[in-house]
């Protein structure tokens, strides 16, 4: 009786949903009914990555239960981490040094077993170097398409995902039986780390060898906040002229916000700033509070990685400046005036 | 003894990194009719990256085959990597329109075969096409073929069939190594391609193109993801100036980011 009562309830459900979006019974109440996720969390030195749970965030807008994937060495203390992650309900790890440097040659057979093992429908990451190097070699092997940088979950299967540098948003519909996503970090902010009580689990390890061998690694150090998550970022571009001029204007000002720095492309090629400062369809995508910039003029290559700023400001002398097209707040005017003098007033608050 | 380099360099035709694209009235799809085409940028990166290996000599380059899949037009892309120093292309000929549109799996299938067929020992794509910004088909490629994988290089060097790529990852840069075969794909900072010239441009016009259909790889190329709609992104409510430095401060104040 009671089950008679659920399956009409269900029916109902999907009654409403195909009419919502006109999709075949079958495949919807097999979806409806296995739905399982997978979210691939980033470790580094044995610290979890707190970028990487916006897998977390997007997966619990799927519905159905949420488990976390860890892998590396003396990995019980990310696990633990990870455990204490709001809505999750389980935490697979595996210990074992070959994962630390997530080579996709190892990783992917390690996750397409742990996949295998768990059923899951839908596997998540971050569209980080991490999720883009390895979730496609996943996909490939479990003969699956992928859906990348996604931006938001329409339901189990249909997902929208900006195209040609954010020109165009696509919303797609899989029809694979897993789903394999990397998702935008920026669209899905990290929820609570504390509060969470997930079991933990050993994954199987089939330890697959990798024929690539991992060098050495040069990252650039700084104490300012992380460029992809920071609530401020001051950019900037081919305006500064010289990386004596970038060095000299940019840093007072990030500080004088606690803003984390960015650069345009032209910047970066014109060796002002770092290659890992790029913001832009080939850098990095931020959507902070606040994106101010001066000496940009505002390239679609460059607005596709920061037009979701919730405020833009911007600086320029020219005041046709597609930039300004953007900026919520422009000021037409020399940068090496005004950069100073908006640095010394945000001080003096 | 180091094997020569027989390298398989795909290139991918899109609307020019210059035009904005613009969305048809059904919401269907990018409109692409008349609109300028050319080679995917970071294509570019890889053929000419392919032609330097040849050029620095630290091992022998045999052969440089450029292959794409797309519409007729995408021969003009291929014409472009032989004036660039691809020795010959191999083009696999789909509709016109989004009809014709593969999905990167369909494509790394299909490049599993041409690797077979050429005997391909390193595979050079870009990081990502700048149309549907999926990057994702030589992760792919390289999974379905078991070979090593450098994603967004900014190095390469080949010597003694090692393969030395640093790669540009979240913060910095990483190095990785290994023994080919091997799958890379370029990024911005790898090199900056080189004009074709215009002897170039006349000589790439003999040398061979070999036309292919999809069916002649024997792949499952079905579609697996399904367009369901094509949207502008919503426009921002931009476009207001400020006089000074305080009214910026103000302003921003007033919008709460400050």
């Amino acid at each position: 009786m009671f089950s008679t009562v659920r399956n009409t309830a269900l029916r109902q459900a999907r009654t409403q949903l195909r009419s919502v979006r006109p999709i075949s019974l079958p495949h919807q109440s097999f979806v409806a009914r296995l739905l399982s996720t997978l979210a691939v969390l980033e470790q580094r030195e044995g610290k979890l990555n707190p970028g990487s749970l916006a897998a977390v965030t997007a997966a619990q807008k799927l519905g159905g239960p949420v488990t976390a994937f860890v892998a590396g060495s003396s990995i019980k203390g990310v696990a633990d981490a990870a455990a204490k992650v709001k809505g999750l309900d389980k935490i697979i790890f595996v210990d074992n040094g070959a994962y630390d440097k997530g080579l996709p040659e190892n990783y992917a057979p390690l996750l397409v077993e742990n996949i295998k093992k768990g059923g899951f429908t839908h596997i998540l990451a971050g569209h980080s170097a991490f999720g883009k190097n390895l979730l496609p070699r996943v996909a490939a092997l479990l003969d699956v398409s992928q859906v990348s940088d996604i931006t938001a979950i329409e339901s189990e299967d249909t997902f929208v995902r900006p195209i040609y540098a954010g020109n165009a948003i696509l919303t797609v519909q899989s029809s694979d039986p897993i789903k394999i996503i990397t998702v935008r970090g920026t669209a899905f902010p990290a929820g609570e780390t504390e509060g969470g009580s997930a079991q933990l689990e050993e994954g199987v390890d089939p330890k697959a060898d990798s024929p690539t061998e991992w060098v050495s690694e040069d990252l650039a150090k700084s104490d300012r906040p992380d460029l992809a998550t920071a609530s401020k970022v001051v950019s900037g571009g081919r305006g500064l002229k010289s990386k004596e001029e970038f060095d000299r204007l940019m840093p007072p000002l990030a500080d004088a916000l606690g803003a984390a720095i960015g650069a345009s492309r032209a910047a970066v090629d014109s060796g002002f700033a770092d290659n890992s400062l790029q913001v832009g369809q080939t850098g990095k995508n931020v959507a902070p509070q606040l994106y101010l910039c001066a000496g940009i003029s505002g390239a679609i290559q460059h607005l596709a990685g920061m037009k979701d700023s919730k405020v833009i400001a911007a600086i320029n002398k020219d005041a046709d400046a597609p930039i300004f097209q953007v900026a919520d707040v422009g000021l037409v005017g020399d940068l090496f005036e005004k950069v100073p003098e908006l640095t010394e007033k945000l001080k003096a608050q | 003894m180091a094997s020569n380099l027989r390298i398989l360099v795909p290139v991918k035709r899109v609307i020019d990194y210059a035009v904005k694209p613009r969305i048809n009235k059904a919401q269907t799809a990018v409109e692409t009719a008349g609109v300028k085409h050319s080679m995917n940028p970071f294509d570019e990166l890889s053929v000419e990256e392919a032609v330097r290996l040849r050029e620095r000599k630290a091992q022998p380059v045999e052969e440089i085959v450029a292959w794409s899949a797309g519409p007729a037009k995408a021969q003009d892309v291929l014409r472009t990597a032989m004036a660039m120093g691809a020795d010959r292309s191999v083009h696999v000929q789909t509709a016109d329109g989004p009809a014709g549109e593969l999905e990167p799996l369909g494509v790394a299938k299909m490049l599993q075969k041409a690797v077979e067929e050429e005997k391909s020992n390193l595979v050079i794509l870009g990081k990502q096409s700048i149309d549907d910004d999926a990057n994702q088909t030589g992760q792919m490629l390289a999974g379905l073929l078991g070979w090593a994988q450098a994603t967004q290089a900014s190095k390469v060097e080949i010597k003694d069939d090692v393969c030395t790529v640093t790669r540009e990852v979240d913060g910095g840069v990483e190095t990785l190594r290994a023994k080919l075969p091997m799958v890379i794909t370029t990024d911005l900072r790898l090199n900056e391609p080189r004009y074709a010239s215009l002897p170039n441009i006349m000589k790439a016009k003999k040398k061979p193109l070999v036309k292919k259909a999809l069916e002649d790889y024997g792949v499952d190329i079905k579609a697996r993801l399904k367009t369901v709609k094509v949207a502008e992104p919503a426009q921002r409510q931009g476009g207001q100036k400020v006089e000074d430095v305080d009214g910026m401060i103000a302003k921003l104040k007033e919008l709460g980011a400050l």
